[in-house]
């Protein structure tokens, strides 16, 4: 099992209102997980943009020792991308806008790119704020796969290191699984008792895997499971929109093809509609 | 082994059906000949329809209590088949027709197989019911002058409804003797359809007013016949005719426009209705049944579908799933399918023993009843209910029936669909939250954890256009559990889903389950009505409504403050426990007013809106009741007068429990109950004694509580008082025990 940790963290910036809210957010979370920032800005550099910029992270209250502040000009995507590979960042951070239309869901937003293509993980902020915002609750994907170890695993890193006191498991089965159609009341128990079957061997699972987890990630954190059926990546962000979770943490998704992009799937539904602040946990680079 | 108890069970369950199939069949006859001839068809096509459903649907199907047969939503779209592809000539037109048919029952079973029961979800409701009265309006235009005895009245539904005025000034302006009795016996029947619900008779009303109706129309046929020597008094346009041989005069399905667009036109409106039609009965029927079963939808198309091959065949109409008929049988105590099988069987000994005197049925007669029929689907009661839902639901209402009538009925159907898309539209005052949302998932359900209760969330919007997939959640919960359905995260929800949750509240609370709605607090609605559209965005504060109270309601209200009781004369929809009796079984309750409860919580007087059956044979009623919390535990009992019809059901299986040591008791009293054992130590010679020196009211206990009845009408303040004061010593009794 490799380690996740958020040692170098990349940040895309351009000047726009948020721009102060999205450094603060930036420089809180460097803090918190003790590592070094980049600042990557795709544009020119004039000594305004710099001094400005600048003033701007030293107005914040929390400082980080290593910043590096990197001016590069090209597409905005392909330089965040370039950047990232050549820092061998462990975590990129994009604010994104709450609410997206259908239409540049298919041309593809500059964030929604960058998360898709991005090789380590992803935090995308739907809220950056200059005040600090408390993270309490994380909901954490559970269903069966080979990555979801490191991404429970991530989780209760990043629960440590935001103060996070809860965390729910979810464990997103697909309807399909239980392969009985309700039609009447017959059918309606047979598919209750085999919905309660698959409840308990999903939860067994989850909770083999939270045992394994070193006592010292797991301890003072108040964490619960909870199954749900219904279609995989839509239903865990409807979920974390109903319990008010500060922060879902997910899969990244493996090879993604075109057509995947047409049905839209899994995580496609939570960038489609960002419930929360969103961490896409991609284990692949840190190896 | 296994089986056999189930099978036992049918067996002794069977005298019940067998008798509720016979008294459905009563209804099912004049209703199978008169929708066959208000469709253009040869009257003993709704007879072989009602006859091949009757025994394919009851072998084959998915639901327990339904009756299936030709259905009245039908008749438009099958007369104007019949009339558009016979060109002229109607016997041509029905056989093209019976190929049409026989198509239709192909699709039907492929939408069964195929599941697409749930397709019928994508119709608002209030379009539907615009759809059903635009059908009500052309049977009722074109029946009105057949009651009358003007058999040759041509033209589409507005031009006979503009001719009713000239039907009735030709009967006034020039009487001849035949149309004066024909006439006569079309409006003396339609007056009796319209009174026989005022009539509480139980000997009375165990036969189905219509079969009232050919029975006495057959009677002054025979008296002319008979005893005034004049055969033939009406002319034979306005009698029934029946193939003398039945095998031998089978008529041949015609496929010969099989590739026509009209014929393909017409197959698919037939479908579209019969569907329809079916899926909307089988859930009314459902919240019928005294055993809370759920019918298998697709299971029921497939059978439905077969029928109405097979009925297609053979001449007959569209086989579809009927509410009126379905509902007599709910009341006459049918409980499985066979009762289905069993009407069926009665109409072919009815067929074939009384050929005869079913030919001497006036047309006018069975006009009168399909008059009656159309009036009932297109009363102007709908109109208003729909109205105080809101004014935009009138609007959807009256488009789609203005629709219907001018065009067709596919036509009306899919503007009524635009008409409420438009209205939500103009509501939202942008289509965005609809365009964009429209394909999206947008429910979450899950059982929760900690509670156990199911939790449903529902986000974006919620209307006719994705029901289905709520639906579909809410289908999964098992109704016995506690449900939570959550619509903060929905900015709009419409009549449609509204008028659902409330089925699916009533099923819970049937099923002992809990359904509660959540997060409409702050959704604005524009009426008061619990199904109104719910609005995230505030818009304007509703409208204050000042009753003024009745003279009964302010004596009501004088006994509260002599009682020091509280009186609460507004209706509440909260009758969560009512329904728990077994009186309320197969009646349905609408709401209860003029509440008047006790301090303590203990006395709860209050008058109940509910209603027994559906549609034709729907009788609204008016009831008060008492219900009070007894200070010990009871047994479960009901107690009722012993009359004519307690002794049938009596045959028919309920056992009354006598009391040898009180005759006097055990002749007045009906008494039932499971646990027979503890009912007979309940009833102490005390208990007994009470019961024969005061005045009898129906009586029932559900374990801790008590329902009271004394008439199946409102009590005057004199009747209520004599209630209080028999429950305060019925009371006084138990609390001694």
């Amino acid at each position: 099992m490799s380690l996740i940790a958020f040692k170098k963290i990349l940040v895309g910036f351009a000047f726009s209102p948020n721009l102060k809210a999205n450094v603060f957010e930036s420089l809180r979370m460097a803090h918190f997980f003790g590592g070094e920032l980049i600042f990557v800005h795709a544009g020119s550099k004039t000594p305004e943009k710099e001094t400005r910029f600048k003033e701007i992270v030293a107005s914040s209250p929390v400082q980080s020792e290593k910043i590096m502040i990197e001016w590069r000009v090209g597409s905005p995507v392909n330089t965040l991308l370039q950047a990232s590979q050549e820092f061998d960042v462990d975590l990129i951070l994009l604010g994104a806008l709450k609410r997206e239309n259908v239409l540049k869901f298919y041309l593809g937003s500059i964030a929604r790119k960058i998360t898709r293509k991005a090789k380590c993980s992803v935090l995308l902020l739907i809220n950056p704020s200059v005040e600090r915002r408390p993270c309490q609750h994380i909901v954490v994907n559970g269903f069966d796969s080979p990555q979801t170890k490191d991404t429970i695993r991530a989780s209760f890193m990043v629960a440590k290191a935001l103060g996070s006191k809860k965390i729910s498991l979810v464990e997103e089965i697909s309807r399909s699984k239980v392969a009985v159609a309700v039609d009447d009341d017959r059918s309606l128990r047979r598919a209750t008792l085999k919905k309660e079957k698959l409840r308990r061997q999903e939860h067994t699972r989850v909770k083999d895997v939270v045992k394994k987890l070193p006592a010292e990630l797991t301890s003072d954190i108040n964490w619960i499971t909870q199954s749900i059926f219904g279609r995989r990546g839509y239903s865990i962000g409807h979920y974390a929109k109903v319990v008010r979770a500060d922060l879902l943490v997910m899969n990244a998704q493996e090879n993604l093809s075109f057509v995947d992009r047409l049905i839209t799937r899994d995580i496609e539904h939570i960038l489609a509609e960002l419930p929360t602040d969103v961490l896409i946990i991609n284990s692949k680079g840190d190896d | 082994m296994i089986k056999a108890a189930p099978f036992k069970k049918f067996l002794g369950g069977l005298p019940k059906n067998v008798f509720s199939g016979f008294v459905v069949s009563l209804i099912a006859l004049p209703l199978g000949l008169g929708l066959a001839i208000a469709s253009e068809a040869p009257p003993i096509a709704g007879i072989i329809a009602a006859i091949a459903g009757g025994i394919v649907v009851s072998v084959l199907g998915g639901s327990h209590l339904t009756i299936t047969g030709p259905g009245n939503g039908l008749v438009i779209v099958v007369l104007s088949s019949i009339v558009g592809m016979g060109g002229g000539d109607l016997y041509q037109g029905y056989l093209y027709t019976l190929a049409a048919i026989m198509l239709s029952g192909l699709l039907l079973f492929i939408f069964g197989v195929f599941r697409l029961g749930a397709l019928s979800e994508f119709f608002p409701t209030t379009a539907l019911q615009g759809m059903l009265a635009a059908i009500g309006v052309g049977i009722l235009a074109k029946q009105f002058h057949v009651m009358l005895g003007f058999t040759e009245v041509k033209g589409n539904t507005i031009d006979q409804l503009i001719l009713i005025p000239s039907s009735i000034k030709n009967l006034l302006s020039n009487p001849s003797s035949d149309i004066i009795l024909a006439s006569a016996i079309g409006i003396l029947s339609l007056i009796f359809l319209f009174l026989y619900a005022r009539i509480r008779n139980s000997i009375f009303q165990l036969i189905p007013a219509p079969m009232w109706v050919v029975i006495a129309s057959i009677g002054v046929m025979y008296y002319y016949d008979l005893i005034l020597k004049t055969p033939e008094v009406l002319g034979t346009n306005l009698m029934i005719t029946l193939p003398d041989n039945l095998l031998a005069s089978l008529p041949s399905p015609d496929f010969g426009k099989i590739l026509d667009s009209d014929f393909m036109g017409y197959t698919l409106s037939i479908t579209l209705v019969a569907v329809i039609e079916s899926l909307l009965s089988i859930k009314a029927v459902d919240k019928l049944d005294p055993l809370k079963r759920r019918s298998n939808i697709n299971k029921d198309l497939r059978a439905l579908g077969i029928a109405t091959g097979i009925s297609g065949f053979f001449g007959g109409l569209n086989v579809v799933t009927v509410i009126a008929r379905s509902s007599v049988n709910v009341n006459n105590g049918g409980n499985n399918r066979s009762a289905n099988f069993f009407h069926a069987a009665f109409l072919v000994v009815f067929i074939l023993l009384f050929a005869k005197q079913i030919q001497k049925i006036p047309m006018p007669a069975l006009a009168a009843i399909l008059v009656y029929t159309g009036y009932r689907l297109a009363t102007p009661e709908n109109l208003f209910r729909i109205y105080k839902v809101g004014k935009e639901q009138a609007i959807i209402f009256l488009t789609t029936l203005i629709a219907t009538l001018m065009t067709s009925l596919t036509t009306g159907i899919l503007l009524g669909i635009l008409a409420t898309l438009l209205v939500h539209i103009v509501l939202n005052k942008s289509g965005v939250l609809f365009s964009r949302n429209w394909l999206k998932p947008n429910v979450l359900m899950y059982l929760e954890e900690e509670t156990g209760n199911y939790y449903v969330s529902v986000k974006n919007f919620c209307s006719f256009l994705n029901f289905f997939k709520l639906k579909a959640k809410l289908d999964e919960i098992p109704p016995n559990a506690h449900a939570i359905v959550d619509f903060s995260l929905c900015e709009f929800v419409d009549h449609t889903v509204m008028e659902g949750l409330n089925d699916y509240s009533r099923s819970f609370s049937r099923q002992n389950g809990f359904f509660e709605i959540i997060g409409l607090d702050v959704h604005e609605a524009k009426t008061e009505h619990p199904f109104a559209i719910r609005k995230s965005l505030p818009e304007s504060s509703f409208l204050n409504f000042q009753i003024s109270l009745t003279k009964r309601q302010k004596l009501l209200q004088k006994l509260s403050t002599i009682l020091d009781w509280n009186y609460l004369p507004d209706p509440i929809s909260n009758y969560d426990d009512l329904e728990r009796f077994f009186y309320f079984k197969t009646k349905w309750i609408n709401y209860r007013y003029n509440n008047l409860e006790s301090k303590n919580k203990e006395f709860l007087l209050f008058d109940l809106s509910y209603s027994e059956g559906a549609f034709i044979a729907k009788e609204d009623l008016r009831s008060t009741f008492l219900q009070i919390k007894t200070p010990n535990k009871m047994p479960i009992f009901t107690l009722d007068k012993e009359n004519f019809m307690t002794n049938i059901f009596q045959l028919s299986g309920l056992q009354d429990i006598d009391f040898k040591k009180h005759p006097d008791f055990s002749r007045r009293f009906y008494l039932r109950g499971e646990d027979i054992k503890a009912i007979r130590s309940f009833f102490t010679d005390e208990l007994i004694y009470f019961f024969e020196s005061h005045p009898t009211y129906y009586l029932e206990s559900n374990g801790d509580s008590l329902l009271i009845r004394s008439k199946e009408r409102l009590a005057s303040i004199q009747e209520i008082k004599q209630m209080l004061a028999f429950a305060e010593e019925l009371l006084k009794i138990l609390e001694n025990k």
